[in-house]
């Protein structure tokens, strides 16, 4: 069968500035555009964010003893939910910042929406930091450095600490990113609203913005920096993040290549979550003339080459353990490949390894369900990932004897969908009052696009002639 | 001037104001109560503990959440017991002597286990007993303790403990029962006592038998029975059968060259046990001996420490082990009834030639669940070996009483069945639930007209009984009891009885119309030999000088009872539990939860089997198995137990008690109703099937195996001569470089580090729960262990070595923190709660512990512990479920009873008894706090502060850990390393001395000492 051809432009169909202020804006300004299914959708997500607060009243009474954590196995649901969550958000801040300062233009159709996914899976991971503590009420604090009487001050030298840092800058720099990002498009609304209540709030919240001349320079050098100060961020987070493990001495932990396949791993995960959000709002708001097949195909391939990374990853841990000869490293191999909980390792290489590979073929990257398919498999293996890296590894240990078996209880599994309750709960909020795709930037990028178009044609003509 | 009373107590404020007023000059008065001067305001001055009635009001709820917990907490609040409910502190207006607040005493005392005593040391804070150590002058402990002895201190504090003389369920008074048990004596005058019966258990205590013998002879037609479900029946009718009477037999293991055990454990269980456990393996510290060893033969059946710690073990049916004594006998010369014998023939004549060469320097000891006839072959085995008063000593009797206790409680039994039974009094014991099963004691128990059970629990036996009394603990009680080799020790109270019990000798006393108090009796007894100073002497000693008993020298007379026939088929063989013993222990939530020998389950009782056998039933450990046997069955759990002789399954004895107490009900499975009076040790005719699905048994050990790591380092006697230093083939040595100087730890001062001679330790688990006692351990229940969440700061690692059937050597090395200098804990943690002392502790700071609990998963030996609920206040989770466990028919008639009721204030909630037995010095450690082993440092700091004071340095040996102090093999060394010349420095200079996982370069504090074995050159395999 021919193959059909991508689109040849990144935003397609007869558009105007008009059409497209009206197709987008309209989705904030007019409350009819959201059927039913919003309705029910929020609902249901609200209804799972209140397990998780349920949940997370029932740990604070208790203590984290309802969570199925043991000695040796301290670290499980939560830190796994706690690094699936922060990869989940790498992809955001890649979009927004490297593909900016790279000049790709595709990405301006899926940077807010990225963004915004981004900040609510930095809040969803961050509830597991504190809350995974023995004692939050401390911890909230003591891990910060601040005076005291005591001079007692953060210990420095633990990768907890760096996480600390590593997060809440990330959690900043995302909001005032997104924020910025949004003052154009918050103006625009402030005046295409009818109503008075809506005119007032984006009138505060645009600051002022008039589209002068100044503010546009403004805004593009802000813009520019903070896309600088994001950029090391997509690596350091993550980086910062597979420390906790890399930095210890734990068999299945202590290992170099963590940092860059964290990262890849999270850029992965990222825009699976991304596509799986993507392509049911575009159709849903019948967003398709902007967000077009060339995205998905290309968000695929971005896909398919982290994917390869996290691959190589796996093939090396397996590498170190049998070419470093260590008993310890070797027998946690086994234990992934032979133990009780092999069928984790192994849905975990068939999801990360295996499945992403048919995204080679053009065909189905053009599949709408295969690539839905692809993604939830994609956000199931790197939950596994993380399972076979903290709770698997804690099993087993150097003196045989200290070895126990873990197991989740049920408070484990309802605060995790709790987490996605509260992720799905402010994205639907998210996608109801601000606008999901970049307003100003499509408009900037239709006339950039039309002026392509007219000197295309122009050279057209000018064949023609001759 | 006559106060009028209203009805209930009211005050009068009529005759109040009449009171004042007529009352010349200044009269202060405090409070309307006392101007009325009522009786229950008398009654609450006179009291001692005018709160205490209110601790009877402890709901079932509470009851529940607190024996699950076994332990609260409360740091200084465990310095106030429900006694001193006040809020405030009030210093002492006239300071008693001796007495410093804050600083403990510790006094001499002596515990029956079971009868026989071992010498105690208690540690008493302001007057509550907080621990128990061994007396080191006693001569069975030496300062050694076992893990029942430690527990005992938990006993003391246990609201489950009868509180009150109860007449069937109702609660009454001991005036009461005084008046019901004078008729009833009337009654028997004129048949000279015919219709008394009184059961014990083995009665070890002089004072106890004198008082027996009184009543006795007040009423000679009275009959004295006695029983224990685990009993030395045989030990008794062994020697009657060799020697025509019963004597004390004891053995000197330091002087023994070969030891061959026939299915004993004498390592660990037994009278005697900790004497013997330091004994033989002072015979095996290389370094003291010179490179000297004994050698230890062990036949055995279920694999036991005694047998782990062999140098040649064999297992077999329990039924088999006769027919290696005749054959043992038969190669000396004595004519025994030879049979067909277990192990081959050559090896036997080897183990024969290495006794023979080591006449007079070698021991032949059978086991307690081993038939008379195997006794009586061992008493002429030693004797033809010259082993008589070199290693094996006879003396008179120990103990009291009759000398077949099976026969006793027959006869007893059949005199119910007679319905000639009047008065039947149960000092302590549980016949209803212990007794065979084929005597049907608990229908038998309802034909006597008045049956008294004195008991420390409302239990099985009690429930029955139309009279309970509460027994006074033994550290509540004036009394004395032998040691095994006859030494007698004093028994004194530490504490005034915490509730309106007795000792087992003031009942007796009662019988006789004596009411003098427990002090007096005792003065009185030893009036004579222990006059004046003398008694004060020995109450401080703890024990009787020069009251052992002189060895006779005896020789076999007799013919040997005919061993018993071998079981055909499956044999089922019936154990004490090593931790629970027969069951008296069930209710100690330290012993439920300390790890059993070998198979390190907690909370159950497991059905044990061979791998074999195992395999050949199709199933695997924790699989559900039915066993049924002499018409019971049971359902448990099975445990594939590596050294386990095939065709042989064994069931442990003391669970799945009924009734006795919130942590005793419901924990494992009664073995006692398959146990019948002709198959006390073992039986046939068992039948073992696979039950459906799995049975969790909270084992803490899921590998066994050092999979090929240098963890145990281990030899024989002649790899060790090749190689002291025992290092495996493969272990790479990497050199030590660094970038770093190494002076990190450079400073002056003492430095801590602890040895522990992997060679000498036996396994027991006696460190383990004196760990959990001195630093205020909780216990966290069944569910939580099952989820990897003990607390316990010793863990005792066991490893097999060697194929699964019968495994090579198995090893047991205990693990706590081993302090690393370099400890990968401590960089790690985000809030630098676990830092390094100057003196190389690696300490927690429990205040500042936020809980991320990175430090446990970077500590590469599993040694930090997290309180990941509150185990200590909030104790929902421990509820025994009402509906999992019917409840066992506590008396719910009186709203004042025992256990059911009301709580009516946090004050008198049982966990405020269990508050009492925590050590002052430990702090307690709440919710989300990681906690582990501190080296003791409160000892450490007690002894600085001492030392400063006298400005002195501190000595070596002055500090002893708990661990160190508990330990009856002397394998654990703890002193300063920083001093070449102390004891641990020395022991960490030994080439044995290696460092666990010494290549993570965490450089370890605590140093393992590798295990030697001396099997016999000429016996292969």
């Amino acid at each position: 069968m021919a193959r059909e051809p991508l689109n040849e432009y990144l935003i397609t169909g007869e558009q105007t500035y008009a059409s497209l202020d009206n197709t987008i804006g309209s989705m904030v300004l007019d409350g009819k555009r959201h059927k039913k299914n919003w309705y029910m959708t929020l609902g249901v997500a609200f209804m799972v964010m209140n397990l998780f607060l349920v949940s997370v009243a029932w740990l604070l009474y208790q203590g984290i003893g309802v969570w199925g954590n043991n000695v040796p196995t301290a670290w499980a649901f939560d830190i796994i939910n706690f690094v699936w969550w922060i990869g989940i958000g790498h992809a955001g801040t890649l979009i927004s910042a490297i593909l900016l300062l790279v000049r790709q233009n595709w990405r301006n159709s899926i940077n807010r929406f990225a963004e915004a996914m981004t900040l609510f899976a930095v809040m969803c991971a961050a509830q597991y930091p504190l809350l995974h503590t023995g004692r939050p009420w401390v911890a909230a604090y003591w891990l910060m450095p601040y005076p005291n009487i005591m001079g007692l001050w953060p210990q420095f030298r633990s990768p907890l600490i760096w996480d600390v840092f590593a997060v809440t800058t990330y959690a900043l720099v995302s909001i005032l990113f997104w924020f910025v990002g949004l003052i154009p498009d918050l103006a625009t609304l402030r005046d295409k609203a009818t109503n008075k209540v809506p005119k007032m709030i984006f009138g505060i919240l645009s600051l002022g913005w008039r589209g002068s001349m100044k503010h546009w320079h403004r805004y593009e050098q802000a813009y520019l920096l903070l896309a600088g100060l994001s950029t090391p961020l997509v690596l350091s987070v993550h980086t910062i993040v597979s420390y906790d493990f890399a930095m210890s001495i734990v068999p299945g932990w202590n290992v170099t290549v963590f940092p860059p396949y964290f990262v890849a791993g999270a850029v992965f995960a990222g825009f699976a979550m991304v596509l799986l959000l993507a392509i049911p709002v575009r159709h849903i708001y019948g967003l398709k003339d902007m967000i077009t097949d060339k995205h998905i195909d290309w968000m695929c391939k971005i896909m398919l080459a982290t994917g390869l990374i996290v691959f190589y990853g796996y093939i090396l841990e397996i590498f170190y353990a049998y070419y470093s000869a260590n008993s310890v490293e070797i027998a946690l191999a086994e234990w992934r490949f032979f133990g009780p909980y092999s069928w984790a390792y192994w849905s975990l290489i068939a999801c990360n390894g295996i499945i992403p590979q048919v995204l080679w073929a053009p065909r189905m990257r053009r599949s709408l369900p295969v690539i839905m398919f692809v993604c939830v498999a994609i956000s199931y293996g790197m939950w596994l990932e993380r399972f076979v890296i903290i709770p698997m590894s804690l099993t087993r240990n150097y003196l045989p004897a200290s070895d126990r078996m873990y197991y989740p209880t049920i408070v484990d599994f309802v605060m995790f969908m709790g987490t996605i309750g509260l992720f799905f709960f402010l994205m639907w909020l998210f996608i109801r009052f601000l606008p999901v795709i970049n307003m100003f930037e499509m408009k900037d990028l239709l006339f950039k696009q039309n002026l392509e178009r007219r000197a295309k044609e122009e050279a057209k003509e000018e064949v023609g002639a001759h | 001037m006559e106060v009028k009373e209203q009805a209930q107590g009211r005050l009068d404020l009529d005759s109040i104001r009449e009171k004042l007023s007529g009352q010349g000059g200044k009269r202060y008065w405090r409070s309307l109560e006392q101007v009325a001067d009522t009786p229950e305001f008398q009654n609450w001055l006179e009291d001692e503990f005018p709160h205490r009635r209110s601790l009877l009001e402890i709901d079932r709820r509470s009851m529940l959440k607190v024996m699950g917990a076994s332990i609260a907490l409360a740091g200084l609040a465990g310095c106030r017991g429900p006694f001193l409910d006040q809020d405030k502190a009030v210093p002492y207006v006239k300071q008693p002597e001796e007495v410093v607040p804050g600083k403990p005493l510790f006094y001499a005392s002596a515990m029956p286990v079971c009868g026989y005593g071992v010498g105690v040391l208690v540690e008493q804070h302001e007057g509550r007993p907080t621990k128990i150590e061994g007396n080191p002058d006693h001569p069975e402990a030496l300062g050694a303790s076992s893990a029942a002895m430690q527990a005992s201190i938990l006993s003391m504090y246990d609201p489950d403990r009868m509180q009150n003389v109860l007449q069937g369920t109702d609660i009454s008074t001991w005036e009461e029962f005084g008046k019901v048990l004078k008729k009833a004596l009337a009654d028997q005058k004129a048949t000279k006592g015919a219709g008394i019966r009184i059961l014990t258990e083995t009665v070890a205590s002089p004072l106890m038998a004198s008082a027996l013998n009184d009543l006795l002879a007040e009423y000679p037609s009275a009959t004295w029975h006695s029983w224990d479900p685990v009993n030395r029946d045989s030990v008794r009718m062994g020697a009657k059968a060799a020697y025509g009477k019963v004597v004390g037999t004891t053995y000197d293991f330091k002087s023994a060259k070969v030891v061959v055990s026939l299915d004993s454990d004498f390592l660990v269980t037994g009278p005697g046990s900790l004497r013997y456990s330091r004994d033989f393996m002072d015979g095996r510290r290389l370094e003291v001996t010179g490179g000297e060893m004994n050698r230890l033969y062990q036949f055995e059946s279920f694999p036991t420490l005694t047998g782990t710690g062999a140098d040649h073990r064999w297992a077999m049916k329990s039924s088999e082990i006769g027919s290696i004594a005749a054959y043992i006998a038969n190669g000396l010369g004595i004519s025994a009834d030879g049979r067909p014998t277990p192990v081959d023939s050559g090896v036997l004549d080897k183990v024969i030639a290495d006794l023979q060469a080591n006449a007079g320097a070698s021991i032949v000891v059978p086991g307690d669940d081993q038939p008379a006839a195997v006794h009586a072959l061992c008493h002429a085995i030693n004797e033809k070996l010259g082993n008589n008063d070199k290693t094996v000593f006879h003396g008179p009797r120990v103990d009291y009483g009759p000398e077949d206790q099976l026969s006793s409680i027959r006869q007893l039994a059949d005199a119910l069945k007679a319905k000639k039974v009047d008065l039947l009094l149960i000092l302590g014991g549980n016949p209803v639930y212990d007794a065979p099963a084929d005597l049907d004691f608990a229908n038998l128990l309802v034909s006597a007209k008045l049956s008294v059970h004195h008991s420390a629990y409302f239990d099985e036996t009690s429930k029955v009984c139309t009279w309970s009394l509460p027994q006074s603990h033994y550290l509540e009680e004036w009394g004395d009891v032998k040691a095994y080799d006859g030494t007698v020790s004093l028994i004194q109270p530490i504490i005034a009885p915490l509730f309106e019990s007795k000792s087992h000798v003031e009942v007796l006393r009662e019988f006789v119309g004596d009411a003098r108090s427990g002090f007096d009796l005792l003065r009185s007894a030893y009036g004579s030999t222990l006059s004046g100073k003398a008694f004060d002497i020995a109450l401080n000693a703890g024990i009787i000088a020069n009251s052992t008993p002189k060895s006779v020298a005896i020789s076999v007379t007799g013919s040997f009872p005919s061993l018993p026939a071998p079981v055909e088929g499956v044999e089922v063989i019936f154990r004490e539990d090593p931790n629970l013993f027969d069951g008296r222990y069930a209710n100690s939530g330290w012993l439920q939860e300390l790890p059993k020998a070998l198979s390190k389950i907690t909370w159950d009782n497991a059905i044990h089997v061979s791998p074999k056998m195992a395999q050949s039933l199709g199933v695997q450990s924790e699989d559900e198995v039915i066993l049924e046997l002499n018409g019971a069955t049971a359902k448990s759990g099975v445990w594939v137990m590596p050294g386990h002789p095939d065709d042989v399954v064994t069931i442990l004895l003391g669970s799945g008690r009924t009734v006795g107490g919130t942590i005793a009900v419901g924990a494992g499975f009664n073995a006692y109703p398959m146990r019948r009076s002709e198959s006390l040790s073992w039986s046939g005719g068992g039948k073992l099937t696979k039950g459906k699905g799995t049975f969790p048994l909270s084992s803490v050990q899921i590998h066994h195996s050092m999979e090929g790591r240098d963890i145990v380092r281990s030899g024989t006697l002649e790899e060790w001569r090749k190689d002291p230093t025992l290092t495996p083939e493969n272990k790479h040595h990497l050199p030590d470089v660094s970038m770093y100087p190494d002076n990190v730890f450079n400073y002056d001062g003492p430095q801590w580090g602890m040895t522990i001679d992997l060679n000498t330790c036996i396994g027991c688990g006696a460190c383990v729960t004196a760990c959990q006692a001195e630093n205020n351990i909780p216990v966290v229940g069944k569910d939580q262990v099952k989820r990897g969440r003990e607390l316990h700061w010793i863990r005792i690692d066991r490893y097999y070595v060697g194929g699964p059937d019968q495994p090579e050597e198995t090893v047991n090395q205990p693990v706590m923190c081993v302090h690393c200098e370099k400890a990968p804990c401590e960089p790690v943690c985000p809030v630098g709660a676990t830092v390094h002392s100057h003196e190389g502790l690696n300490q927690m700071v429990y205040n500042r512990c936020v809980g991320t609990r990175y430090c446990s998963n970077n500590c590469p030996y599993k040694v930090r512990r997290f309180n990941y609920l509150n185990y200590v206040d909030n104790q929902d989770q421990f509820m025994v479920k009402e509906f999992d466990h019917p409840s066992p028919g506590i008396p719910m008639t009186d709203k004042k009873v025992i256990i059911p009721g009301k709580v009516t204030s946090e004050k008198t909630h049982g966990r405020s008894m269990l508050k009492m037995a925590q050590n002052p010095d430990v702090t307690m450690r709440g919710r989300g706090i990681m906690e582990k082993c501190t080296y003791c440092v409160q000892r450490i700091n007690d002894t600085r502060i001492e030392a400063k004071k006298q400005g002195r340095d501190i000595k070596d040996g002055e500090i002893v850990v708990a661990c160190q102090q508990a330990c009856s093999t002397g394998a654990i060394v703890f002193g300063n390393v920083a001093d070449k010349d102390s004891k641990v420095s020395k022991m960490r200079a030994d080439k044995r001395s290696y460092l666990l996982l010494e290549e993570l370069n965490t450089r370890p504090r605590t140093s393992y000492l590798g295990r030697v074995r001396n099997p016999n050159p000429e016996i292969t395999a």
